[in-house]
């Protein structure tokens, strides 16, 4: 590997930047073309009702509009994972919550379609809604789906690793805390858009604001019934995701439908109020979580149960179930570890993926508990976490291989900015400071449909002018995996990224990028990059060695020059390079691609937690609670994250405080939540706000000095030059530092999330001081499927555990 | 409906355009003079996006009708390079990380050039407070305010 970097490492204005500074950068609402119509969708006002009838004639006949569609037009649904394919472009039977598409007007200009929206007519029988998780299990009728597991139950799981009751027994402490994390969502500041036309050659094009063009481009074919080899999708730059971008949208058929009906390009853009519908945002979990631990602060085993509002839809469901509970034992060492999880499906917008997708609820738990463990063993809560760090290259009770650690590092180091030792409870009443730690994928190990493809595709042309030009399916949603691409190519070439040009996210002429998730931008298509890049590197190399009188491996390429690492001074620039081996091998290029290692697990289950590499991160954060308003005032917060390499430390800064903030609005106010309208306004279950002003999120005023510390250990093998992910672990430490340290500073817990002011103002009241859900209801969760840990004799398989019993 | 036509002045140079009566100033600069370097994020006046400088004033121009803007001077993120060369504002928001997805950056320099006009040299708090109308979901502020902090530097440089 090599030692030097010249491109890695330094801050650098990234590939895109100046795009973005001079408003030239075409997102999908800034794309015009001649002869474009313009699409809105009619929504459901009922979280629950049969479609009895839509009548479109007026509408039809009002002037300016050129097609009206139903769902009728559409009768195949689409779902991103295959075992959820629950929904239709434009309902067709039945709505499941209020902002339910049912019908699309494409007309003239959006005032004229909009106006003949308000022309359609729909009849709606009601059905009785469910507004929550609890009530889907206490009424299994009427079924929102006519799948899953059973009544409203959506997923269910179960899974023991070891026998955990054995495990708590033995233990000299048992914890049991009920926490709650209410749900929230993405809010991009780009409103979702797309645009679809026909292009010169008769093909469908979308150019739309996705993260994920590949599963688009596949459910396009699915629904529409036109081969994928006629449809190309475009992932626009997006303006802002974190995973709302992550589902094909009900917009994105119509618009692709009317295009093909029409011949014309067909528009769309989202209300503010519709991105709220669509939402697809974090799940709003409920948890129950026990916990043994020895005198001496060793955890023994957890059990963990989730209880999951999963909304009208499946989405990513199936996936962020298994989520509340998988990468729960990656940062720390437990023996045993056991989790039940249930999503319910509710009459309210689908929940599915946000930053962090189905984690940072657990990981609040988790990280609130440990800070009540340490309290009750009089230990620094520093310390109880150092104790129980899972080691470098081992496996967990649930058999995900941990490669690279450096949490230990982080807590060091965040200690140690923040004087943790000389401040943790002693900052006297209404200060005080909190501390958590995370972890989180560096990619996930699965495809979210089977096959047995690579993950990433990468294909390098090499220019006669000394350009570069990289291929790739990636989608660039302000993370900078355009960047992170020439950055890596650039170093591995020798060459500045000024000479780089990236290629991305088009289904028409980049090779398949399964797309901007899972944080596996960096590793997967960062590794497929490398792979060309060496390859391209190789290939110029074995013609220039001859010339420059060395050996192959011997070549360097550095600054834009090739020359014999023996005698530097001759050598020759990279475009001469670059044609010396054109003339020699033609065309200059070369391909790469990336497929995760196999996991060692072997259960049924074993695919979704495990990554090629994880990310630490540990957080402390400072807070003056005033204990007569109950205000949170949030002055400073430090964090370290395990990184291993920051390809461009400019934009890693940018991810780790962009994560604090998000988390830290997550903490103290974001909410997506729901009230009933009183019965003879309809019963419906609406947004309680589906506005900016209402749906509160941090401003420039209210977010505090971020200081961040990059911890560089460079030494993980499955990573490129060892840099790990950095878009979605510095989120998930920040709600249960705060937590913790508002507990510091006033000595009240607040076990859910957000943490507001009426909250704090509660808790210190109570007798308990302490604000958080009572109880927990029965889940039917299945029987557990068991699997011995590592250090049990296991092999990764499920055991029959009654089987042998019975035997004996 | 019939089309308003006015005059008024975008960036520094005279234009006349028509459009239908009821759009705003953010329309007409979106839909009718081509000029999509103005985002929207929620067209009610929540977001900041769409700020525009209407004679030397930040505001948002999701809430002025276009047919307020007759004889008026508006700036846009199109007309702050100078020629090939960036603004201070737009190279300090790039070289110091203040624009992630780049969606809310227009509006925010836009809202961070009303500022260094009418104050060379703000604090930090006072950049924060004039930024505060315009939200940014991936940076978390901090290299915003780091950026027009330096931007602020190397005008006064200039000016010096």
């Amino acid at each position: 590997m090599k030692q030097r970097f010249e491109v890695v490492g330094k801050a650098r204005r990234r590939v895109d930047g100046r795009s973005k500074v001079t408003g030239a950068l075409r997102y999908a609402d800034d794309l015009f073309m001649p002869r474009m119509v313009y699409a809105k969708l009619l929504r459901s006002p009922h979280p629950h009702a049969v479609v009895e009838s839509v009548d479109v004639e007026k509408a039809k006949a009002h002037p300016g509009v050129h097609l009206v569609l139903t769902g009728k037009d559409f009768p195949l649904p689409f779902g991103i994972m295959p075992v959820s394919v629950d929904e239709y472009p434009l309902a067709r039977e039945r709505v499941r919550y209020v902002g339910d598409p049912v019908a699309a007007v494409i007309a003239k200009d959006e005032q004229t379609a909009l106006e003949a929206i308000g022309l359609i007519e729909v009849r709606y029988k009601l059905l009785s809604p469910i507004s929550g998780p609890e009530e889907g299990l206490n009424h299994p009728e009427p079924r929102i789906h006519d799948y899953g597991e059973q009544g409203n139950i959506h997923r269910n799981q179960s899974y023991e690793f070891g026998d955990v009751a054995e495990a708590l027994k033995g233990s000299d402490l048992v914890f049991e805390d009920l926490f709650f994390y209410e749900g929230n969502t993405h809010l991009p500041m780009e409103q979702q858009a797309s645009v679809a036309f026909i292009d010169p050659d008769g093909k469908l094009q979308i150019s739309s604001s996705t993260q994920n063009p590949h599963y688009l481009h596949r459910q396009l074919a699915r629904v529409l019934q036109v081969p994928e080899t006629r449809i190309r999708v475009v992932a626009t730059p997006n303006g802002g995701a974190f995973g709302g971008k992550c589902d094909p949208g009900g917009h994105e058929f119509v618009v692709c439908k009317a295009a093909l009906v029409l011949g014309r390009p067909v528009k769309i853009g989202l209300t503010r109020e519709e991105v709220f519908y669509v939402h697809r945002g974090r799940h709003p979990v409920l948890m129950k979580m026990k916990t043994g631990v020895t005198k001496d602060g060793k955890l023994t085993a957890m059990h963990l149960q989730t209880l999951l509002d999963g909304g009208g839809y499946g989405s990513h469901g199936p996936a962020s179930t298994f989520y509340t509970g998988v990468l729960t034992p990656v940062t720390y060492h437990y023996p045993r570890f056991k989790f039940e999880a249930c999503r319910v499906f509710t009459n309210k917008p689908a929940c599915g993926p946000k930053r962090g997708h189905g984690t940072p609820q657990p990981r609040f738990g988790q990280e609130v508990q440990l800070d009540k463990i340490a309290e009750k063993l009089g230990l620094d809560p520093a310390e109880l976490r150092l104790r129980n760090l899972v080691k470098a290259n081992s496996l967990t009770a649930s058999w995900l291989h941990v490669g690279s650690i450096a949490l230990e590092e982080c807590i060091r180091k965040v200690t140690d900015m923040s004087g943790w030792k000389a401040r943790h409870r002693k900052l006297g009443r209404g200060r005080g400071i909190g501390l958590a730690c995370s972890t989180y994928m560096c990619g996930a190990g699965v495809a979210i449909y089977w096959n047995k493809m690579p993950h990433s595709g990468v294909q390098i042309l090499l220019d006669r002018s000394g350009s570069v030009i990289v291929y790739c399916g990636a989608t660039e949603i302000g993370q900078g995996s355009d960047d992170v691409l020439a950055a890596l190519v650039a170093e591995a070439l020798g060459v500045d990224t000024g000479v780089v040009r990236v290629v991305s996210g088009d289904t028409g002429i980049t090779p398949v990028d399964l797309g901007s998730y899972s944080s596996r931008v960096t590793i997967m298509a960062g590794n497929a990059a490398l792979q060309a890049a060496d390859k391209l590197r190789a290939s110029i190399a074995a013609v220039v060695s001859e010339t420059l009188g060395t050996l192959p491996d011997r070549v360097v390429f550095s600054q834009g020059r090739v020359f014999a690492a023996d005698h530097p001074g001759p050598g020759m620039s990279f475009v001469e390079a670059a044609h010396m081996a054109e003339g020699k091998l033609g065309t200059l290029s070369a391909v790469g691609s990336y497929s995760p290692p196999k996991a060692p697990g072997k259960y049924k289950g074993a695919g979704v937690g495990p990554s090629p590499a994880y990310s630490f991160t540990a957080c402390v954060v400072e807070t003056e609670v005033d204990e007569r308003t109950g205000w949170i005032h949030v002055p400073k917060i430090w964090i370290a994250h395990d990184i291993g390499r920051a390809l461009n430390p400019t934009l890693a800064r940018g991810q780790v405080i962009g994560g604090v903030y998000m988390g830290l609005g997550e903490a103290l106010m974001e909410e997506q939540s729901f009230r009933r309208l009183p019965e003879k306004l309809s019963g419906a279950l609406v947004h309680r706000a589906p506005s900016m002003l209402d749906y509160k999120s941090l401003t420039a005023l209210d977010m505090p000095d971020v200081e961040v510390a990059l911890i560089e250990q460079g030494d993980d093998p499955n990573c490129p030059y060892g840099a790990k992910e950095v878009g979605q672990g510095p989120l998930l430490p920040v709600m249960p530092a705060l937590a913790n340290a508002i507990y510091d500073a006033v000595g009240v817990r607040i076990d859910e999330i957000p943490i507001t002011p009426d909250k704090v103002l509660r808790a210190l009241e109570s007798k308990s001081k302490r604000v958080g859900p009572e109880s927990f209801p029965a889940v039917p969760y299945p029987k557990p499927m068991f699997v011995l840990p590592p250090w049990e004799g296991g092999d990764g398989n499920e055991e029959k555990r009654d089987a042998a019993a019975a035997v004996v | 409906m019939r089309r308003t036509h006015l005059a008024l002045s975008v960036n520094g140079e005279p234009a006349e355009v028509s459009f239908a009566p009821y759009k705003t100033l953010l329309e007409v600069l979106r839909e009718d003079l081509g000029l999509t370097g103005t985002k929207h994020g929620c067209e009610l006046g929540e977001c900041g996006a769409c700020t525009v400088l209407l004679d030397g004033q930040a505001v948002l121009s999701c809430l002025v009708l276009g047919v307020e803007c007759a004889g008026r001077s508006v700036q846009t993120i199109e007309g702050l390079a100078r020629g090939p060369e960036l603004h201070p504002l737009q190279a300090a928001f790039t070289d110091f990380g203040g624009s992630q997805c780049g969606y809310c950056t227009p509006g925010v320099i836009m809202a961070a050039k009303a500022l260094l006009e009418r104050n060379p040299s703000p604090t930090r708090q006072e950049i924060k407070e004039a930024t505060a109308g315009n939200l940014c979901r991936c940076t978390g502020y901090n290299q915003i305010v780091e950026a027009v902090e330096n931007a602020a530097a190397e005008l006064r440089k200039e000016t010096a």
